[in-house]
């Protein structure tokens, strides 16, 4: 993973993996005490305390054709690395919080990166499920939801038309801009 | 901050060309490897390119969209392209540009790029 954006999308593809209705992002950035914090919430099946316990260890994975799974291990050792934080709640049958907080000012830290792409492919792949997506800096904040984007086309599939996804595309990235205001580095 | 108003002026158009070019010559699927695998090796800029180009050549019945792990980690970033009446074909190792040209050869003309394809890996080699 070369961009923190990767590890988004990995997570939130695990968040549609375990059958999620409603995923949550929120970004947020503090320019006093330059940290990054990432915050990903899903509805999904959730894991029971045994399996929860062992998601950050490389050799464990609820795939079947491979004993190892590295997406959550390599996030928690990027966020780590850099002198920040990690951690998963989760319950069984309620859903999964993965939270990471990254210390941007570190010479470890990876950029933030393409994030627009890596939330909007996530959201025109899987139509059916509620993305709501929050970036905040200091005291701005833009907030997305495919709700609302559904609720102007009357049509979930709507997200798979690309006309669609690149005025999204669009629309996201001067938003964003906009609330960062070239404080943190993308 | 710009607002969602103007999606209200494209949304008409572009749903009424997507219905009228699927019913017509059928739906053409792109998938890309986006597991933790295909996302370290590239898959992103990939899928953003595949989408560009569709998007550039008007092609209503190309639907690009993600899958999870293929299962030949090492060979990411790995694009299957699924055409109605054609055996599935799947692209390994691919760029960006390799991707536009997937676009071009394949879909448009419907020339598969055999060089770029897994039939091409020697097994015994690597």
């Amino acid at each position: 993973m070369r961009e923190i954006s990767n590890h988004i999308l990995d997570i939130l593809q695990n968040s549609v993996a375990a059958g999620a209705t409603l995923v949550r992002t929120d970004i947020s950035y503090s320019d006093d005490d330059k940290k990054l914090k990432v915050v990903i919430t899903d509805n999904g099946k959730g894991m029971d305390e045994k399996t929860l316990a062992s998601v950050e260890d490389p050799f464990s994975t609820s795939r079947k054709t491979r004993s190892v799974g590295l997406g959550i291990p390599l996030y928690k050792y990027h966020a780590i690395l850099t002198g920040g934080d990690f951690s998963i709640k989760s319950k069984l049958g309620v859903g999964t919080c993965v939270k990471a907080v990254f210390c941007t000012d570190n010479i470890d830290c990876m950029p933030l990166g393409n994030l627009v792409d890596a939330i909007l492919t996530t959201i025109s792949s899987n139509h059916s499920v509620r993305f709501v997506f929050t970036f905040k800096v200091d005291d701005k904040c833009f907030e997305f939801d495919t709700n609302d984007v559904k609720d102007i086309l009357h049509n979930q599939e709507g997200f798979c038309d690309l006309t669609v996804y690149f005025y999204l595309r669009e629309f996201m990235t001067s938003n964003i801009n906009k609330v960062n205001g070239g404080k943190l580095q993308l | 901050m710009k607002s969602l108003a103007e999606l209200n002026a494209i949304k008409e158009k572009v749903l009424k060309e997507k219905t009228e070019a699927a019913t017509k010559s059928g739906e053409i699927k792109v998938l890309v490897g986006m597991a933790t695998c295909g996302i370290m090796a590239g898959a992103m800029p990939v899928m953003t390119a595949l989408m560009q180009e569709v998007e550039k050549r008007q092609l209503k019945n190309v639907a690009v969209s993600q899958t999870g792990c293929i299962g030949l980690c090492n060979y990411e970033p790995i694009v299957e392209v699924l055409m109605p009446d054609m055996p599935k074909v799947t692209y390994i190792k691919v760029t960006p540009e390799k991707a536009v040209k997937i676009i071009n050869d394949h879909i448009v003309n419907g020339k598969v790029i055999k060089e770029y394809t897994v039939d091409n890996i020697h097994w015994n080699k690597e």
